[in-house]
């Protein structure tokens, strides 16, 4: 076989490294269609991933309550906050349970249970202790799960300006 | 004269075979309920299809009166089903056929896994038909949320919260869903979309699939 090659090559013309006409048609063929599927396929996906890459606004910090307000004792705090969806905009009501830690500090916690979601209470039980209605988790007053529940209660961004406490988006328990 | 019609199109177009080959083919005995009545359990693929035809119909019909937006979507769906007539009919059928279809595509499915049809030459056929399967539970999920009502608003929210818990892609699957940070306008839209458009035409596409292999292929044998 490779004996028999040799010999060909003896009375051959020189072989350039040529591209055949079948060949260019093809790759012309298949670039143009790569193209035209790439410019219509393209635009589409970003147009259907857009909330993949959209960045998650900050959220504006909203006024709730006087710092002087704030006792170690925690009590629910309600207050609004602009929701933006796709085209609408909107207020809506959040609520807060806002009370002071061991060294005064202000703090305060989601009431939604991380449990399934309820909406927890402070204290419902007398002891002194945050209390879901639907499955009987309970949290200390730092939001740390006691029972039920499998992570702390969030927390909000607290930022205190001229004596007001504003809070902020919510953040997973620091407190632990 | 409607003989003569046909036949005036027959003679351009030839068009006999193509309606043969479709449906002029004998059913085997073994899946006739005629000659042994326990093979009705042959039918539930026919039915699943069936049904998903109402579905298709019906669904193009309620889009008449429907619209998928937060504001209005409850409102269009109250509508259309207490103030046109037959609308409870037509809302109906397509509430209660999303169940039946699971009912009969689950029962076909039981069908074919007892009397081992899934197996070879058939194994193409069966993973086509568990697409299919995973198809219906996304037009189930997706066309729940459409009344915008609180159990379509929960239900959406859980289920997307699921999908949430996927290991690393997880929160991408539930932004992609979501359309934003929570089950809004931009989720109601999308999973109009999803529901009406994207997973029907693939539907129809595995559909074309499943039937064209059991045509190629033919029923599998008696027990």
């Amino acid at each position: 076989m490779s004996n028999h090659e040799h010999q060909d090559s003896k009375h051959q013309p020189v072989q350039r490294k040529e591209m055949s006409r079948r060949q260019f048609l093809s790759y012309t063929l298949g670039g143009t269609t790569a193209f035209m599927v790439g410019g219509t396929v393209l635009p589409m996906v970003r147009f259907a991933v857009d909330p993949l890459l959209a960045k998650g606004g900050e959220s504006a910090l909203v006024k709730v309550i006087e710092e002087s307000k704030v006792t170690a004792e925690p009590q629910e705090v309600k207050f609004k906050v602009r929701q933006v969806d796709g085209w609408y905009k909107s207020e809506t009501e959040k609520v807060a349970w806002i009370s002071r830690d061991a060294s005064g500090a202000v703090f305060a916690l989601s009431p939604v249970c991380k449990h399934l979601g309820c909406t927890v209470f402070w204290n419902t039980h007398g002891k002194n202790e945050y209390d879901c209605p639907c499955h009987d988790a309970r949290y200390s007053k730092d939001g740390k799960n006691i029972t039920v529940a499998n992570l702390p209660l969030d927390e909000y961004v607290v930022d205190i300006q001229d004596g007001f406490v504003y809070l902020g988006g919510i953040i997973a328990n620091t407190r632990g | 004269m409607f003989k003569s019609i046909y036949n005036w199109i027959d003679e351009r177009l030839d068009i006999t075979p193509l309606w043969r080959d479709v449906a002029d083919h004998e059913v085997p005995e073994h899946v006739n309920p005629a000659h042994h009545f326990s093979a009705f359990v042959y039918c539930f693929g026919g039915l699943t299809f069936f049904i998903t035809v109402i579905q298709i119909l019906s669904g193009m019909f309620l889009t008449m009166y429907y619209v998928p937006d937060i504001i209005h979507a409850y409102a269009s769906v109250d509508y259309l089903q207490h103030q046109i007539p037959f609308g409870k009919i037509v809302r109906g059928m397509h509430h209660f056929g999303a169940s039946l279809v699971i009912v009969m595509m689950f029962l076909h499915t039981l069908r074919v896994f007892f009397t081992g049809s899934y197996k070879a030459p058939r194994e193409m056929n069966w993973v086509v038909g568990m697409l299919i399967f995973f198809i219906m539970l996304g037009l189930g999920f997706t066309g729940y949320l459409l009344p915008w009502d609180n159990k379509a608003y929960f239900a959406t929210k859980v289920g997307v919260e699921i999908a949430a818990s996927v290991p690393y892609i997880g929160g991408y699957i539930a932004d992609f869903l979501y359309g934003g940070d929570i089950v809004g306008a931009q989720t109601l839209t999308r999973f109009f979309a999803i529901h009406v458009f994207f997973l029907p035409g693939a539907l129809i596409a595995m559909l074309a699939a499943h039937f064209i292999m059991i045509r190629k292929q033919g029923i599998s044998g008696p027990l």
